[in-house]
């Protein structure tokens, strides 16, 4: 390499470097603002500001979601498995709203600590499997969380099975 | 090995070397892509949870995985045009640009279809999907950066630096969904363990994937051939080439 050019790649490496440390510092500087939304350890330790909208997220707690037989009014708690949150909200659903689902809740967090979702998003996790694997997983016992692990596992065997 | 480096640094080589590959690169990305769309949309089975909705991540996945490999790729391209002064690499850099952005739209806008019936919702301000848009911005400013510039050279070494600064943005994106709550999941296919789907649900995203690429390869290909010839007009072989075609 050629005195030039080699003094050419020096600048762009430290250019480069110092762009990398400045936008590096920025993310870590506002990291808590990235964050789509707070989770219920966060507010119960009181870092989410009240009575402004602000989306909380986590897991809905198996056995917690309670709807109204008469409107759209449906109330569910939503956990991180440290603590929990009261949400109540009115209106429609996702699809994939369910219990031991991960969803995102926007809305206001009222005086007394419940939350006033004014809309709720479904997250979902990065496994994808047929839904009758997913049946021979529950009918086998098996939790979600366990889902993938045993997936391949038991996959080949139903279709072992099908075939005799 | 050097001497290949440098035969690929010379345009008319590069010209050569490229018709023969041109057709290859068609047919495999054909043949791929048949073959993933009709076996991910009608044969794969259906995700448990989310239905026949999964099936976008056959255009999805693909189309997001090319638009950040792309502007690394071009970003490595300028980074040899900068330092070597290898004008094939801006070429290429240049031929590349427009098909980056166009599959980093196509992520976007598939997961925006994708993100409704899901998420219930088609857009939202979260880490991945707002540094995901920051990738088409940027490809954008490469793009027009390197219009902006009277003298062709000076727009190319904008555009190169840019593309340089730019490139680290795509650790954020790969990372965002791990070093922030997001909306968006996780990656399901790491480097390190097994896919997060059984076998019959990758195998046809894997082909899904290499049929983008090859899609890509035979398009930059032919774009860049096209630069070339608009670049090298003025030399001998290229003036012997066109009076070969007539």
């Amino acid at each position: 390499m050629t005195p030039t050019r080699k003094r050419k790649l020096y600048v762009i490496v430290i250019l480069l470097s110092l762009a990398a440390v400045a936008i590096g510092l920025t993310l870590y500087a506002l990291r808590a603002n990235i964050n789509l939304f707070f989770s219920p350890v966060q507010i119960a330790q009181g870092e989410a500001p009240m009575e402004r909208s602000i989306r909380a997220g986590g897991m809905v707690k198996p056995g917690s979601v309670s709807r109204d037989a008469e409107s759209l009014n449906v109330a569910f708690t939503v956990t991180d498995y440290v603590d929990d949150l009261h949400v109540e909200y009115q209106g429609i659903l996702p699809d994939l709203f369910r219990e031991g689902q991960g969803v995102v809740v926007v809305g206001e967090l009222q005086g007394d600590g419940h939350f006033r979702a004014d809309k709720v998003l479904a997250r979902h996790d990065e496994n994808y499997m047929p839904p009758e694997v997913a049946q021979a997983l529950e009918d086998a016992g098996y939790s979600p969380a366990d889902f993938q692990a045993k997936a391949d596992e038991v996959g080949p065997r139903r279709e072992n099975r099908d075939d005799t | 090995m050097w001497g290949l480096i440098h035969k690929l640094g010379s345009p008319k080589w590069f010209y050569q070397l490229s018709a023969t590959l041109q057709p290859w690169c068609w047919g495999a990305a054909a043949l791929l892509l048949l073959t993933g769309t009709l076996w991910g949309l009608v044969f794969a089975p259906a995700d448990y949870q989310q239905g026949n909705s999964f099936r976008i991540i056959y255009v999805h996945v693909p189309a997001a995985f090319l638009a950040q490999s792309v502007f690394v790729f071009m970003a490595g391209a300028g980074l040899i045009h900068l330092v070597w002064k290898i004008k094939m690499a801006d070429m290429a850099a240049a031929a590349m640009a427009p098909l980056g952005a166009a599959m980093t739209f196509v992520a976007l806008f598939s997961g925006a279809v994708w993100g409704v019936p899901t998420w219930g919702t088609w857009w939202i301000w979260d880490a991945r999907l707002t540094s995901m848009l920051i990738l088409l911005f940027l490809y954008i400013g490469v793009i027009a950066l390197r219009g902006a510039f009277a003298r062709r050279d000076s727009g190319a070494r904008a555009a190169s630096v840019l593309a340089m600064v730019g490139v680290i943005n795509i650790p954020i994106i790969k990372y965002s969904v791990d070093w922030w709550y997001t909306l968006h999941q996780p990656a399901s296919f790491t480097l390190t363990s097994r896919p997060a789907m059984p076998v019959s649900m990758w195998l046809p995203l894997l082909i899904m994937v290499a049929g983008f690429y090859c899609f890509f390869i035979a398009l930059t290909l032919m774009r860049t051939r096209s630069e070339i010839l608009r670049r090298e007009a003025h030399t001998q072989w290229v003036q012997t080439l066109v009076k070969e075609s007539r």
